[in-house]
């Protein structure tokens, strides 16, 4: 008898010890209270001090948790996915466009009466499921080719060179001729190329695979009037995005042959230090830029003239950084998450730390009327204003991932010699009705 | 008659085993339930299933970039296997020996080891592309620089590790056996491949079980140094079902089934391997 209590006791302590260590992993949320909390899972990882100093505190002014991870770098969807499964779920999440909504369109909560929706300047931007608003866009971006201005008027006063100015360039051919003129005279301007390397590790191959590849799509989208994700593309302006991405590949700091493994670092320190005079980036690249030297005065942007409408072509801008709220969350944590993104976008702090922390430009209202100090997005407000037409983000409606990542190689085994550019164009369009096939074929 | 210690254990087995047993059901056999439950859903996260039969399975063999990468996973496990098994033999041979510093060697050479797979993908990643640079070319010009580049990898880092599993099989090893094949006037050659080799089987199994499994299953270093460029041709098994379950919305469940493929792959290799060297497996 005596034995058999002793052994139920140890069990039991055993039991109680493997409880105790198990349940310890999911009570951290037990402080929320009536008040809710927020569990924002943040995408950029650049930004990810400045949210967590602002969540500090919004804490301390208004006593309500404010809960800030970040995901690594390429890995917000694996991340997302294992936080949305667990019962503390993140409150406030983001997807970057149609295609991401699709996945997640099931843990959308409206958004229409959200005061951040209401303060957009342009209510078209948000992005709706079906009636619903299901996502609000926080920064706007830009991007194009970032040029160096002491080399470019150095490269002016040289006797053969193709423009005397920078407003000159106002074509593809001008900008290759520059382009052809920089590479030529690249010993005496101190330069490694014309352009920075094209590299294809894969923090870098998304500045082709999806920026560059934005610009066919943009254009024969809208030469054929087509607004929504089309099932088929037909690769009209392929003949142009060949010639860029040639220009991109000859008069570049960097042999084809080795471009496979350069990173994004490798084109920023090129650029930064005068080794190469073109650079296609975006207003997002200032921060590095910053970081490694340059100054304000030194650098501007202009379009990527792509040979089909060059004289309305504008600068690239858009999103594709939507928050979205979870529907699954309490009520309490879904108006405590409302609540946190008005402060945002309404407090001073906030919008300081929106603007100048993280260096967004947003597209709200109550923000309207800060200055940035970055060069890039004063060239970015500056084209808005000119008169041309922005080229608008398309490759939010790029049917996935894998179409992205195909496209990225044939490219990449164009540029090296060992693929064709015919492969290039399979990717492009057949790829393009092969991956809406199969998506629709998962449903 | 109970001894004992066979009594205490009678008593006291629950303390010991039902920890360990608690942890296997959570960390090991939940997961992977669950993970073949989810091979036949739609998912998005894990909470959110739903039951779609075999769909799943039918993507997998049709996927040309799954075929390329089981043959390049096999091709990779084939030259893996031979070489570090080998070179690690040969290495412990040689450090069971008289020789000066041997522990000094055994220690450097197990150190690669001790390095995650991410860390060393990278390092030699900057070193394999600093060579190839003198051709013009890196690692991920072409998906053969990218086999060999793992290939060199896998054995840099794998052969300290069986050398230490070889080491302990050779001073094991019987020694009245070794002086009668000294005294019956075989030479070292003969001692080597008709003595110590047969005697040493239970460590070949051990070793060709874990190359075999490991270059199945190599996802970091694969990830990290070539991470499939270019054009997926230097792309593994586990590399290609991450990028399934990533790589288009909607597509979690297809990378769930290969992923039940995949285990299914390994498991059968890895038992038609044990039984294959375990017959050869002899008494002294």
């Amino acid at each position: 008898m005596n034995r058999t209590l002793k052994s139920t006791l140890a069990l039991v302590a055993v039991g109680a010890m493997a409880v105790g260590t198990l349940s310890a992993c999911g009570s951290s949320s037990s402080s929320s209270d009536s008040k809710g909390q927020v569990y924002y899972l943040n995408f950029k990882p650049e930004a990810a001090d400045a949210w967590k100093a602002i969540a500090k505190e919004y804490t301390k002014e208004t006593g309500v948790q404010v809960n800030v991870q970040t995901a690594a770098s390429g890995t917000y969807e694996q991340k997302l996915k294992s936080e949305m499964s667990k019962s503390n779920a993140p409150t406030l999440f983001q997807v970057n466009g149609p295609v991401g909504l699709a996945s997640w369109k099931d843990y959308t909560a409206d958004m229409s009466n959200s005061a951040v929706y209401k303060d957009l300047i342009n209510k078209d931007v948000a992005l709706k499921n079906g009636n619903e608003v299901a996502g609000v866009p926080y920064v706007m971006e830009t991007y194009g080719i970032i040029y160096n201005k002491s080399i470019l008027n150095k490269y002016f006063k040289l006797s053969d060179a193709a423009v005397k100015s920078v407003e000159e360039i106002n074509s593809f051919d001008k900008l290759k001729a520059v382009a052809d003129g920089l590479q030529k005279h690249k010993s005496e301007l101190g330069l490694d190329g014309a352009f920075t390397s094209a590299g294809f590790d894969s923090s870098s191959d998304w500045r082709f695979k999806t920026h560059l590849a934005n610009l066919p799509l943009y254009y024969e989208l809208k030469a054929d009037g087509v607004t929504e994700q089309p099932k088929t593309v037909k690769g009209t302006y392929l003949p142009q995005f060949k010639n860029v991405f040639d220009m991109y590949l000859t008069d570049s700091t960097t042999p084809k042959t080795q471009i496979s493994s350069k990173t994004a670092d490798d084109a920023t320190s090129e650029f930064a230090t005068s080794k190469a005079a073109l650079y296609q980036n975006g207003t997002w690249a200032w921060t590095d830029l910053q970081k490694a030297g340059m100054k304000a005065s030194d650098i501007g942007m202009m379009p990527i003239y792509f040979g089909v409408d060059d004289a309305n072509e504008g600068l690239a801008t858009g999103s594709e950084n939507y928050w979205c709220i979870n529907k699954n969350a309490s009520d309490a944590d879904k108006k405590a998450t409302e609540a946190f993104l008005k402060w945002m976008i309404t407090n001073k702090k906030g919008q300081d730390a929106l603007s100048t922390k993280m260096g967004f430009t947003t597209p709200f209202k109550s923000m309207s009327s800060i200055k940035s100090d970055n060069p890039l997005v004063q060239a970015a407000q500056k084209d808005q204003s000119s008169g041309k037409t922005q080229v608008s983000w398309n490759f939010t409606l790029m049917p996935s991932e894998t179409w992205k990542n195909n496209l990225g190689s044939a490219m990449l085994e164009y540029a090296q010699g060992t693929g064709k550019w015919d492969s290039v164009k399979s990717a492009f369009v057949d790829g393009w009705a092969k991956e809406i096939q199969s998506a629709a074929s998962a449903e | 008659m109970v001894t004992m210690i066979g009594k205490s254990i009678r008593r006291w087995w629950a303390v010991f085993a039902l920890p360990t047993f608690a942890a296997f059901i959570i960390g090991f056999v939940a997961p992977f339930v669950i993970g073949i439950y989810l091979s036949f859903t739609k998912f998005t996260t894990i909470t959110d299933a739903r039951w779609v039969g075999f769909k799943n399975y039918r993507g997998v063999f049709s996927d040309p970039d799954f075929v390329h990468a089981l043959i390049f996973t096999v091709a990779f496990t084939v030259v893996t296997t031979i070489l570090i098994n080998v070179l690690a033999f040969f290495v412990a041979y040689m450090f069971t020996r008289a020789m000066r510093g041997a522990n000094l060697f055994r220690g450097v050479f197990f150190m690669p080891n001790l390095i995650g797979g991410i860390v060393l993908g990278y390092i030699w990643q900057l070193l394999l592309n600093g060579v190839l640079a003198h051709w013009g070319l890196s690692l991920t010009y072409k998906g053969i620089y990218g086999f060999w580049g793992l290939v060199i990898l896998m054995c840099w880092q794998q052969i300290g590790y069986m050398m230490v599993i070889y080491i302990a099989g050779l001073q094991s090893l019987p020694s009245d056996v070794m002086e009668a094949a000294q005294v019956d006037g075989a030479n070292a050659r003969q001692t080597l491949f008709h003595v110590t080799i047969p005697l040493m089987m239970p460590s070949i199994t051990v070793c060709t079980f874990l190359t075999v499994t490991n270059g199945f299953k190599l996802f970091d270093q694969n990830l990290a140094l070539t991470n499939g460029a270019p054009s997926n041709s230097s792309e593994m098994l586990a590399l290609n079902i991450y990028n399934t379950f990533y790589g288009r919305v909607g597509f979690e469940g297809v990378g769930q089934a290969k992923a039940v493929v995949f285990f299914i792959i390994v498991a059968v290799i890895a038992i038609i391997q044990n039984r294959l060297t375990t017959s050869k497996e002899v008494q002294a």
